[in-house]
């Protein structure tokens, strides 16, 4: 308490008024009981006297200006409440950034979740529990569709062999070793345990064996581990669901049983099959029934995002209906439909679903860990220290024996082979959490059910406050590999995508069929057949070297527009442009007549001049429309006017591809087409004679980049330098200067000049 | 029977030390460059052309000149070959062999020098020590060669913003008469010093004898 009370003005005021929010919380669902009451009274006194009482009613009260109908708000009310609590939380966490170094946020989540519970018990009020229903359906599934469509697949699918041992016979190692270990403990005379048998045992061991992708998920974000250690503990996370779904029916529809026989034990492994496998499979036709409708989207943008949340949402309960693998289900939809749908949906939806996806996935993610420890608080316990300790400790155990015990195995088929030290930070991330809370909620009621949630919640509390608050000093102690920043470089694509058929090739020449030549033609498979069904248009042959730079193209440039004065350029400061590269060509094909500096200077004001005023044009507002232009959206005419200077700089930078893609109504189409085309290119290497040809637009076009002014003095003086600079490039570099100022950018006042050198030219 | 076997064994020694094969790899990797020979004991450019699975790679040419590169051999020679022995196969090879748990990070630092020398070698077709945007230029539209018109448009751009990269990363001031000449082996490996090659650049060589001649798959 005293931590959070500290003072620091912003984090005080925004504390205060989540604890008011709490405790109007509380207040409010103490009085509706009461206001239940006496509205009830009121309606049956009205309702039998028939109309002359209503007459009467009429007479006798006045109008009520001021009326208070709480529960007609109340359930949605409450919701809200609580999500904003949760929110004004998490805020006031980040706000105090001492204590968000040390203790993960899902720690100080929990503790939240505790005090609230305490409060609301306190005051003797029914504490909201996270009962099944709405975490597996509501709270989980956003997580779970976040990580999924984020996957990366390369790691993931290079070292899914690894992943799936872990998942699957690491789960059902643990299980059984623990269940089997509980029983022996629950023989042990004076632990007053004799009434537990075998099978409630084991039942217990496949609750708690499985590891928590939420839990991972909230603990590896912040320690920024590397990509190989991360895709495995999280890969195991998301995998071992079909284990724990089959093990936990099995166990409970045979505790009722009570024996368990062969026949049954492979028809739990062929169910494991079944639920492991129909889940993926569902997933998947719901992720190609989502490409293909996001095939016909370009006249309805704005529903994209819908899409794709509701086919995988789909996905998720269909698959749970059948009692299927629903987070399987989920990963294998948002992965099957991401690569199709990202080509085929606008920038702002990609961005949309980004945000909204990351949006959901955090409040669930809060929410979850608050309610599990409202759930501590509020639910009934049986503790017995015998039970709870041996559980703490075989889960540690069998983790460890687990890992090292399969790394062995696995690193005789592995090439790149998991080190001790990644050994260690596998098994010290088996994190359990809310997944374990909420299935051993979902047991019958009996003693033990409550003993087995203490031990359950035990275990969670554990794992999360002393493994997650020490995995980031030991991964530091450790010097373990941290995420490389991956600045998304070209030529890191380029070699890539080089290596991979450098591989493919050699392999060929070696003979064999390996992990490269497979997927060499799965991608082949790919291009030729599915991406004309899945993709719309033109996208669907562009290969995948031109998107990559397409997309970087585009990140830059709206790096570029949208970070103000105050932000720090993100991208390399350095004075190479693209002169410095270009061999001295031969002789030039076109001599350019120079102009003076002031005459140039003049030409730009009057330009400048005229151009703006064609920018005040009125827009109709329609709620259906999304704006054309990204630029006038974000930015204030002022940021604007200051980032002119650097973009100048910069747009010497950035090349364009020459206009052959898809016209789509969003950033795309802000492609400015200079109305006169200034040069034309005659050297005989490049065929892009006809794709450089100008396209009749509207004046509006030019307005829509060509916006504000620049600051005077400064910019000027650089501009002139600039151009001098045109004055002496290449035709080469000219052509490529043109092409800049194509798409995306601000051309600046080289296009000007062209434009205008041309107008004197002609003239 | 026995002589010859130990010569053998000493033959394979020698590539052993050489390359760091296995004796059981070695032997694989000689039945498949009997079965590319036809028997013979060299093989030439068309024998590796001839492989029916390469023809789907758009950079299959560079691939098989790196076979014939006299400077993948480690000797200091420059050049290409003409037709190759068995020793030099297997030499190329080596450059796709993966760190193992008991490299050292020096080691790991020399084999990771090792293989972006051999992509090096593979661009720099003139060997002249630099990578010029011609030859960049090039490599980038090989790899969009599959691609039809487009690609060859985008190559060019492609390649000049890759190089323009390189050139910012490394030099970062440069005045505007400045040429800049190439990507040198020195700008290369740090552009490239993200991917970490040690780790990637590799591909599994059997040790059991699976792999098959014809078609069909073999477990790996």
């Amino acid at each position: 308490m005293a931590v959070l009370l500290r003072p620091a003005r912003g984090s005080s005021g925004l504390l205060l008024a989540a604890f008011l929010c709490v405790l109007f919380l509380v207040f409010v669902s103490a009085s509706s009981a009461g206001r239940d009451v006496v509205s009830g009274n009121n309606e049956t006194r009205r309702d039998p006297a028939g109309g002359v009482t209503e007459e009467e009613d009429t007479h006798k009260k006045a109008f009520p200006v001021l009326s208070f109908k709480y529960n007609h708000v109340r359930k949605p009310f409450e919701i809200s409440l609580w999500i904003l609590l949760a929110l004004l939380m998490k805020l006031g966490f980040h706000i105090i950034p001492r204590v968000s170094n040390v203790v993960p946020e899902s720690c100080l989540l929990i503790f939240v979740g505790l005090l609230v519970g305490g409060i609301i018990k306190a005051i003797g009020e029914e504490a909201p529990i996270l009962d099944d229903k709405l975490f597996f359906l509501y709270l989980l599934p956003p997580i779970i569709l976040d990580a999924g469509y984020f996957l990366p697949i390369r790691a993931f699918t290079e070292n899914l062999g690894t992943i799936l041992v872990f998942a699957v016979i690491g789960t059902l190692w643990n299980a059984f070793f623990i269940g089997g270990m509980m029983y022996a403990v629950c023989q042990i005379e004076g632990a007053g345990l004799g009434g537990v048998d075998l099978l409630s045992c084991l039942l217990f061991g496949s609750i708690i064996s499985a590891v928590d992708p939420v839990a991972v998920l909230a603990v590896f974000e912040e320690i920024h581990i590397n990509e190989l250690l991360h895709i495995l503990v999280f890969g195991e996370s998301l995998l071992n669901d079909a284990v724990t779904v089959v093990l936990y029916h099995l166990f409970e529809e045979f505790s009722h049983a009570g024996t368990v026989t062969v026949v049954d034990a492979v028809l739990g492994v062929v169910c494991f099959f079944v639920v492991s496998l129909g889940g993926i499979m569902v997933g998947a036709i719901y992720g190609i029934l989502g490409a293909f409708t996001s095939r016909f989207t370009s006249h309805t943008r704005v529903i994209e995002p819908l899409f794709v949340f509701l086919y995988s949402y789909m996905a998720y309960l269909s698959a749970e209906v059948f009692h299927l693998s629903g987070i399987m289900s989920l990963i294998a939809c948002g992965v099957v439909m991401r690569p199709y749908v990202e080509a085929n949906i606008s920038h702002k939806s990609y961005t949309t679903i980004k945000y909204f996806l990351k949006m959901w996935s955090s409040v669930s993610e809060t929410l979850i860990f608050i309610f599990l420890g409202v759930s501590t608080v509020a639910g009934p316990h049986a503790w017995n220290w015998t039970f709870v300790i041996f559980t703490v400790v075989l889960c540690l155990v069998s983790r460890v024996l687990g890992v090292i015990g399969l790394t062995y195995i696995i690193n005789k088929f592995r090439i790149v082979k998991l080190t001790k030290k990644d050994q260690f930070i596998v098994a010290y991330g088996g994190l359990r959490g809310a997944i374990a809370f909420s299935l051993g909620f979902l047991l019958k009621n009996s003693e033990m059910k409550y003993m087995f949630l203490t031990a359950i919640i035990t275990v969670i509390f554990f794992t999360v406050f002393v493994q997650g608050m020490t995995i980031r000093p030991l991964v530091e102690l450790l010097a373990v590999k941290k995420k490389k920043e991956s600045k998304g470089s070209i030529n890191e694509e380029i070699h890539t995508q080089f290596l991979d058929h450098l591989l493919t090739g050699i392999e060929d020449v070696c003979g064999h069929y390996g992990h490269h030549h497979w997927k060499d033609k799965l991608n082949r498979f790919n291009k030729a057949y599915v991406k004309r069904w899945l993709i719309t248009g033109e996208r669907s042959t562009e290969p995948q070297l031109i998107s990559f730079y397409n997309k970087m193209e585009m990140k830059q440039a709206m790096m570029l527009v949208e970070s103000g004065s105050t932000a720090k350029l993100p991208a390399i400061v350095s004075s190479v442009s693209m002169q410095n590269i270009q061999p001295k060509g031969p002789s030039r094909r076109r001599a350019i007549p120079s102009i003076s500096k002031s005459r140039e200077a003049e030409i730009r004001k009057i330009l400048r001049g005229n151009l703006q005023q064609t920018r005040q044009r009125l827009r109709s507002y329609s709620r259906h429309d999304l704006f054309m232009d990204p630029f006038e959206d974000n930015v204030s005419e002022v940021r604007f006017r200051k980032q002119r200077v650097e973009m100048e700089r910069r747009m010497s930078h950035y090349l364009t591809v020459p206009a052959n893609r898809q016209e789509t109504p969003s950033v795309r189409k802000v492609c400015f087409e200079p109305e006169n085309q200034v040069f034309t290119y005659d050297d005989s290497e490049s065929p892009r004679g006809p794709t450089a040809q100008p396209h009749p637009s509207p004046a509006d076009a030019v307005s829509l980049l060509n916006e504000s002014p620049q600051r005077p003095n400064q910019s000027k003086a650089q501009r002139s330098t600039g151009g001098d600079k045109t004055r002496e490039k290449d035709p080469d570099e000219q052509e490529e200067q043109q092409k800049l100022s194509r798409c995306l950018s601000d051309p600046g006042p080289n296009q000007e000049e062209e434009e205008e050198e041309d107008g004197s030219g002609r003239s | 029977m026995g002589a010859s076997q130990t010569r053998s064994a000493h033959k394979y020694q020698d590539l052993v030390d050489r390359t760091g094969f296995s004796v059981e790899q070695i032997k694989n990797l000689h039945k498949r460059f009997r079965h590319l020979s036809g028997n013979e004991e060299t093989i030439s450019k068309e024998n590796l052309d001839r492989i029916p699975a390469l023809a789907n790679n758009p950079i299959k040419k560079q691939i098989v000149d790196a076979f014939f590169d006299k400077r993948n051999q480690h000797q200091d020679e420059v050049g290409s070959f003409e037709e190759i022995g068995f020793e030099q196969f297997l030499m190329v090879m080596s450059h796709f062999r993966p760190p193992t748990l008991k490299t050292t990070e020096d080691e790991k630092e020399a084999l990771r020098k090792e293989k972006l020398r051999f992509l090096f070698n593979m661009h720099d077709t003139d060997n002249d020590g630099t990578i010029t945007l011609e030859e960049y230029r090039k490599v980038v539209e090989e790899l969009l060669s599959k691609s039809g018109a487009m690609g060859l448009e985008a190559a060019k751009a492609i390649a000049d913003a890759a190089m323009l990269e390189v050139a910012s990363t490394n030099v970062p001031h440069m005045a505007p008469d400045d040429f800049y000449e190439g990507i040198t082996f020195e700008h290369f490996e740090q552009i490239l010093k993200g991917l970490e090659m040690e780790s990637r650049m590799h591909i599994r060589f059997l040790d059991v004898d699976t792999t098959t001649m014809r078609c069909g798959k073999s477990t790996s």
